[in-house]
């Protein structure tokens, strides 16, 4: 079964976002890029897949500016066979991405799409599900396990308080959540063979596709800081604290 | 214009996560329905039926939406949405499984995890990580938004208005529910609890964390963990704070062997008062923190057990 997995170029988790002084938008110049963490781990599931043999090919999609190709290689060295690039320079919302991603799948048919549960930049948590819904396609979100079993695939989904288990007729939507699985590093070796696997680019304007805004972002600002502590003493200190200034024990 | 809140409930019990999404809506200046979809819901429609500010509740009582799967419950929403401007849930794992897949069907975007209201298309929501807090302007003529509960006070009570039922057409046959885990916990939920005691790397093992065990029991507390700490393999996954985890906004944060990382002050920054014990005196948790207490948690833990 063919497998794709949708991956999106975002700040480098470590890095702390800035605020435009302006306050327009978090400001991105000469910050760290890498691939989101849930797309690696998406990209994991679907690399382990094919190692098991249930996967035949796994294909690896992004859409952005030229400079996201990096992430498409760094998928490629890590074990995808193929990369498509949906260019466009546009800021695009989730509904727009889960409709391009839905003309790849229309045109790609994989069995099993795989997606991160969020990206760690703009926090929707909404891709996959958007993309589900638009193809018909039966979810299985926050994923913690895969079960593939002939036209069905099982999905254990970490939910508040615990764990839930779908089954899912295949074709079906999945997006991963932390515990799934823990993402490899690319070898060297594999890193120079990636720059030889196929890289198709496609101009996201020829797709089809509505891209008007759906939302207008009014302004970014700070978040509210909080006032300074103190530094107690010791623990006696810091009971009384809590007690009598704090009262919240 | 209405508003249409989807309640979650476990176990026959509402959430308190509905209450504080109904405290949103209300915000929004429309009348404020409550559907409540799943099985065996007589004894939740008088509950739902009694929070201040809902007009009415629909009840849609069915084996197909008991455990509340986004395939059904998308397609019931979307039958019920013609009636309605602005359609909203909590951002748990249930209304963030659903709602975007109602949002596509409708053809319009979705405002996840808003914080507050501005006015009913304006809304304020936390980017990257909480570092950054965008105001945004819903441009669709219907608004599909998820609400940060811990953001929103709990609704009080009035006396219960009418309840209608609905029919949806139940199982579209996409996925089936299998079975559940619950953890098994006496604690507190972690996104629940009053008083929430995290660890992080400098507990330096899993055992360890049964130093948080007694202080927890004291306070009635929930243990939560940073992601190193479930990176190390200490915990499980499920005790993690911060933004790939839970965001848990309690009275009282203790952090203790955290070093304060961007992603996990994410997940607890408005908590109301936070205690740091780190041994080191530049840990950015610090600067976050109500009271530091600048120590080794191996001295301090016992202490503080034995002084509450």
């Amino acid at each position: 079964m063919k497998v794709l997995v949708p991956i999106k170029r975002v700040i480098d988790y470590n890095v702390k976002a800035r605020v435009k002084s302006d306050n327009s938008d978090v400001d991105l110049t000469n910050v760290k890029m890498a691939m989101n963490p849930f797309c690696e781990i998406a990209i994991e599931e679907a690399i382990r897949l094919k190692e098991a043999g249930t996967v035949t090919e796994v294909i690896a999609v992004t859409i952005g500016a030229k400079a996201a190709q990096e992430q498409l290689r760094t998928a490629l060295a890590l074990g995808a066979d193929k990369a498509i690039h949906i260019e466009t320079d546009e800021k695009l919302e989730s509904l727009h991405i889960a409709k391009l991603l839905a003309k790849v799948v229309e045109k790609e048919a994989p069995e099993l799409v795989i997606l991160g549960k969020q990206s760690i930049d703009s926090d929707n948590n909404q891709t996959g599900q958007m993309l589900a819904a638009l193809t018909n396609r039966g979810q299985g979100t926050f994923a913690s396990k895969l079960d593939i079993d002939n036209a069905m695939v099982k999905v254990t989904r970490e939910v508040d308080g615990g764990l839930q288990t779908v089954e899912l007729k295949l074709p079906a939507v999945v997006t991963t959540d932390l515990r799934l699985n823990e993402p490899r590093y690319a070898s060297l070796p594999n890193i120079m063979k990636a720059k030889r696997k196929p890289l198709e680019v496609i101009a996201a304007d020829s797709l089809g596709v509505d891209l008007a805004p759906r939302t207008q972002l009014v302004s970014v600002s700070e978040p509210v800081k909080r006032s300074g502590g103190i530094i107690v003493d010791d623990v006696a200190q810091l009971v009384e604290k809590l007690k009598t200034e704090a009262k919240v024990i | 214009m209405k508003t249409l809140v989807i309640a979650e409930h476990d176990k026959g019990v509402l959430k308190p996560e509905t209450n504080k999404t109904i405290t949103a809506a209300v915000k929004l200046g429309f009348d404020v329905d409550l559907l409540l979809a799943g099985d065996n819901l007589s004894a939740m429609s008088e509950q739902a039926a009694s929070i201040a500010g809902v007009s009415n509740v629909l009840i849609a009582d069915d084996a197909a939406y008991a455990h509340q799967l986004a395939e059904n419950l998308a397609d019931l929403v979307l039958s019920l949405a013609d009636n309605y401007s602005h359609i909203v849930a909590s951002a748990t794992t249930t209304g963030k499984n659903f709602m975007p897949r109602v949002a596509a069907l409708l053809d319009v975007a979705q405002i996840s995890e808003i914080i507050d209201v501005i006015d009913a298309d304006t809304f304020k929501r936390p980017i990257y990580a909480g570092n950054a807090i965008a105001t945004v302007k819903s441009l669709d003529s219907k608004k599909v938004i998820t609400v940060r509960a811990s953001s929103f006070d709990i609704a009080q009570e009035q006396a219960p208005v009418a309840v209608t039922s609905v029919a949806g057409k139940g199982s579209v046959g996409l996925s089936e529910f299998v079975s559940e885990e619950q953890t098994e916990s006496e604690r507190p939920e972690l996104t629940a609890a009053p008083v929430v005691i995290s660890g992080g790397r400098g507990m330096q093992n899993g055992e360890n964390f049964a130093l948080l065990n007694g202080i927890a029991d004291k306070l009635g507390a929930a243990i939560g963990a940073s992601r190193a700490a479930v990176d190390a393999g200490f915990v499980p996954n499920d005790m993690q704070v911060g933004q790939t985890g839970k965001i848990v906004a309690p009275d009282l944060y203790i952090a203790v062997g955290i070093s304060g990382a961007i992603q996990h002050l994410a997940g607890m920054k408005d908590s109301k008062v936070i205690v740091a014990i780190n041994k080191d005196p530049d840990a950015p948790i610090f600067q976050v923190a109500d009271y530091g207490l600048v120590a080794d948690l191996f001295d301090v833990l016992p202490e503080l057990e034995s002084a509450l």
